[in-house]
């Protein structure tokens, strides 16, 4: 049974940590019940839905088929690292709001993951290049059509690109 | 209206954009908890003759099993409908805890409890069960036959849960008519499942020696009745507490596992016990969509008239009753009003199968449905050369059509509106000509869908809601309700409708209770039927009148003046006669709460029983583009038209409308579950498999609204909630059969049914095929 536990040192929403895991534990298993970080959701376990997703030295994963202690080193961010420190949502989290791309809110943070990993390469996309980018993800609710328009709106402004309705 | 017809964010938004909204599992003490296992039969039907742990008990992790020979001998219904004291109209009790009468592959036997899922799952995996195997029936017609296996000899004797019936004028003598044409069509709808992002998951524990279960559920009222039942406990023993769920679309309006989880934790001493279903159990062992099948007899005269119709339903219940009957029985009904016609013989049957359980799903039947007779009207116009939008003018339920069983009516011509604008969107009378004729590997179409559906269950069913409001010393309200909100928005339309009712400046002022608790939330009866909105529009209403009075009168002794001058406006208590500002509202309640000469806490709370029902209408107008070699459709353009009366928050509204398109894309062209013929199993029960749509499966999605206020209802509003989801196949079917003359009848439009279908029709030659 010893053996059956790491230590793993990494850093945690730009926080250097160090937790003893199950070395069977997956990613997401870690985040959520050592570090009790909401926004990582369970929607099937085997990297199909995207519910999961956080950022792992900048490109998203889905944590639930990542193990805990491949983790070493590296950067994770989660949902939770958006926040300003009185609260304040970031541009994508506000715009996922003032969109209504927001409905149950269970695939929601793995969405706003991805579209941070689509908005930090600072490319413009087409719609097409943005539907498969986010095509990792299941939504039942919002069809992604409010989604895809908070992602292009930001992608839109962080790019000085002026928007028009009928972009 | 100061709040309702806006826009406004929704009230959860700000928790569940940062990660904060707290879901059934964000809540469970899972250090503590043990998690159950359910161990499942690997026979479609038969007998569990006996369970051998021996094995699985050297599981390190392993506590304990408990097996269908261990549950109370008690047969329970798990469909989440409203209780009714009338045994005639109560679902079918026809399982128990764990079923020792297997009745399909994936059936309930046996439950670990252990420390951890890992344990769990090995134990599970290392129980040996010994059947007695009996023959299986996986099709609803097959299992009508007389030889078929019978599923629930028990109850029955045969596999019809139940057959009715509708009968108008006379069709046998109707058909004699000279001159008349018939069409005669079969339509088949395939298995398919909700796929909520949140699976089931519930944890249950003990206290003040009542079982507490948090659930991922819709309907918590309902729940802890049927725990209760199914328990053999006092209903009050049970309570259930329903958090922020995350999706539920029908399958978590059932009891799912809480009186599982219920009945091992007061086996276990009250311990706390987990469920966290895999998403590979959600798509079998929950609930699915009914497989229906339709047959559809039409007489027509050569303009197009109905003279008479025969309907046929055959629908797959699979292996526990669930909501049965009722979900085929909605379509049977609305056979006749979606299309009148003087001549009518339909007739439904519900049969039980060897397959998963047929539930409530996003539509209740009318998907299935609408899809079967928007497409019979469809091929009726092509039978007849005639073009089908007018056919659809000529014979959807006019303007004045009443109803004397749901006693309601068409107030406008809803159907020629909708219809108007979703063909002008899509530029479709145009294009259906210049597309009718097309040649090459590579066609487009455009095809429109219509749908029926109504608003909540009056007078099948008891339709009430009930509210509290309480004023805070700040002159905020609490606003509590029993109709649950599950990502549809009805907390933000209930706080704005609550606001204006009141008086509150803005909907923020009225702080919603999101989670219902069944010890503390007055009763309701939850999420379904499309029914939230508009029942809470009654309670809400009422409740507020009652606050505002309780607050005027409060006022009446502050100012002297007399109530009936006074009104609430913006948070202030204003005389009407001058407009003139008394008294805030929040100096008025901070009064109220600690006046030492006279000290009232201000609140109200009622129940509005619902004896009224809303029709709501539209269609879907679709263009698609075929790629006949490769079999393979691409929705190109798609809007839906709504009218559900008045909208409280647009912008909800038309996310609401979107995700119905989606699963109607998905119902449309890729969902399926595949059931192997050999052993019943669902071979296709994981999300890559299971063919959900993606981004890239989309165009544009486009929702519009009619806006006909509903008469019956105080805000003007009605169903919106499953509408959406009724009207794409039917229209994406059309749409096909404009580019490539070929009518598909049954669903999904998947290459593989493409492929069969260009094939028998010669549109590509099957490389496979004998030469004749």
């Amino acid at each position: 049974m010893k053996d059956q536990y790491r230590l793993v040192e990494f850093n945690l929403n730009g926080k250097d940590v160090s937790c003893m895991v199950d070395c069977r534990a997956s990613l997401t298993d870690m985040l959520r019940n050592d570090y009790r970080l909401t926004s990582v959701k369970k929607g099937c376990e085997v990297g199909e839905c995207g519910a999961c997703n956080v950022l792992i030295d900048g490109e998203c994963f889905n944590s639930c088929i990542y193990l805990a202690v491949w983790a070493r080193g590296k950067k994770i961010r989660t949902l939770e690292s958006l926040l300003g420190p009185n609260g304040e949502l970031s541009d994508i989290q506000q715009a996922f709001v003032d969109e209504t791309a927001v409905q149950c809110g269970f695939c929601t943070p793995g969405f706003v993951m991805t579209a941070v990993e689509i908005l930090e390469s600072g490319k413009v996309y087409t719609d097409d290049e943005l539907r498969k980018l986010l095509s990792g993800h299941l939504c039942r609710c919002t069809g992604y059509e409010n989604i895809l328009r908070a992602v292009k709106k930001t992608m839109y402004k962080r790019n000085g690109l002026e928007w028009k309705e009928d972009n | 209206m100061q709040n309702v017809g806006k826009s406004v964010t929704r009230v959860d938004a700000y928790d569940k954009i940062t990660g904060r909204a707290k879901y059934t599992d964000d809540l469970c003490d899972n250090r503590s908890a043990l998690v159950l296992r359910i161990v499942r039969s690997t026979i479609a039907h038969g007998y569990v003759k006996s369970i051998d742990a021996s094995e699985a008990e050297k599981v390190p992790g392993f506590v304990k099993i408990f097996t269908c020979f261990d549950v109370p001998e008690i047969d329970f219904a798990t469909a989440g409908h409203p209780y009714s004291p009338d045994p005639s109209h109560q679902d079918t009790a026809d399982r128990r805890i764990l079923n020792r009468h297997v009745r399909y592959y994936g059936d309930d036997i046996a439950v670990i409890v252990a420390e951890n899922e890992i344990a769990a799952a090995q134990a599970a995996r290392k129980v040996k069960v010994e059947y007695e195997e009996l023959p299986f029936v996986l099709d609803a017609q097959e299992a009508m036959k007389p030889d078929a296996p019978v599923i629930h000899c028990e109850l029955f004797q045969s596999n019809v849960l139940k057959h009715t019936d509708v009968r108008i004028g006379n069709y046998a003598e109707a058909i004699k008519e000279p001159g008349l044409i018939c069409v005669d069509k079969w339509y088949d709808t395939q298995t398919v499942q909700h796929c909520h992002i949140e699976n089931f998951i519930c944890y249950a524990y003990e206290e003040a020696g009542k079982v507490v279960v948090v659930s991922s559920t819709q309907i918590p009222h309902i729940v802890r009745r049927i725990t209760g039942q199914a328990l053999g406990e006092p209903w009050g023993n049970i309570r259930i507490i329903k958090p922020y769920i995350g999706g539920g679309f029908g399958n978590k309006q059932d009891a799912l596992y809480e009186p599982l989880t219920a009945w091992v934790c007061r086996k276990m001493g009250g311990r706390l016990v987990k469920i966290d279903v895999s998403r590979e159990e959600t798509f079998v062992n929950n609930r699915v969509r009914h497989a229906i099948r339709y047959h559809i007899i039409s007489w027509v005269k050569p303009d197009g008239t109905f003279v008479a119709r025969k309907l046929e339903c055959f629908s797959d219940q699979g292996g526990y009753a669930s909501h049965g009957h009722s979900i085929v029985a909605k379509g049977l009904g609305a056979f006749a009003k979606m299309f009148p016609c003087p001549n009518v013989e339909a007739d439904a049957y519900t049969v039980y199968t060897n397959k998963p359980v047929g539930g409530a799903m996003r539509g209740y039947g009318m998907p299935q449905a609408s899809f079967a007779f928007d497409c019979a009207t469809e091929d009726i116009a092509t039978a007849l050369g005639i073009d089908s939008l007018e056919l659809r003018r000529r014979t959807l339920m006019p303007k004045g059509f009443k109803d004397g069983f749901f006693k309601t009516e068409q107030y406008y011509d809803s159907y020629n509106q909708c219809l108007d604008r979703a063909t002008a969107y899509i530029d479709y009378e145009k294009k259906h000509k210049e597309y009718a004729h097309q040649t090459g590997d590579i066609r487009k179409g455009v095809g429109v869908g219509t749908f029926w559906y109504n608003t909540g269950v009056w007078p099948i069913s008891l339709e009430c809601s009930s509210c509290r409001m309480v004023l805070n010393q700040d002159g905020t309200i609490q606003v509590q309700v029993g109709e649950t909100e599950i990502g549809q928005g009805a907390d933000t339309a209930y706080s704005q409708m609550a606001a204006d009712v009141v008086g509150l400046k803005d909907y923020r002022d009225v702080h919603i209770v999101s989670n219902q608790d069944t010890d503390i939330t007055p009763f309701g009866l939850g999420a379904y039927a499309s029914r939230q909105t508009y029942m809470v529009g009654f309670s809400v209403t009422q409740t507020g009148k009652l606050l505002k009075k309780k607050i005027l009168d409060y006022a009446h002794e502050m100012t002297r003046m007399p109530v009936d001058i006074l009104d609430v406006v913006d948070s202030n208590i204003v005389r009407k006669g001058d407009g003139r500002v008394l008294v805030s509202l929040a100096q008025l309640a901070t009064t109220a709460f600690y006046d030492t000469v006279h000290c009232d806490h201000l609140t109200a709370e009622s129940t509005y029983q619902i004896k009224s029902n809303a029709y709501s209408f539209g269609c879907c107008a679709a263009e698609v583009e075929v790629d006949i070699p490769l079999c393979r459709v691409q929705v190109k353009k798609i809007i839906n038209v709504h009218d559900c009366g008045n909208l409280i928050n647009p912008a909800l509204a038309e996310a609401q409308v979107h995700g119905g398109q989606s699963m109607g894309i998905g119902y449309a062209l890729s969902e399926r579950l595949i059931f192997d013929p050999k052993t019943g199993r669902v071979l296709n029960n994981n999300l890559l498999d299971y063919k959900l749509s993606t981004a890239m499966d989309h165009p544009h999605l486009e929702a519009q609204f009619v806006e006909n206020p509903e008469p019956t209802n105080p805000f003007g509003t009605k169903s919106l909630g499953e509408p959406p989801a009724c009207t794409v196949a039917q229209a994406i079917r059309n749409a096909v059969l404009n580019a490539t003359g070929v009518a598909v009848n049954d669903l999904p439009l998947h290459p593989q049914n493409l492929y069969k279908r260009f094939c028998e029709e010669g549109l590509i030659k099957d490389p496979w095929q004998k030469e004749e």
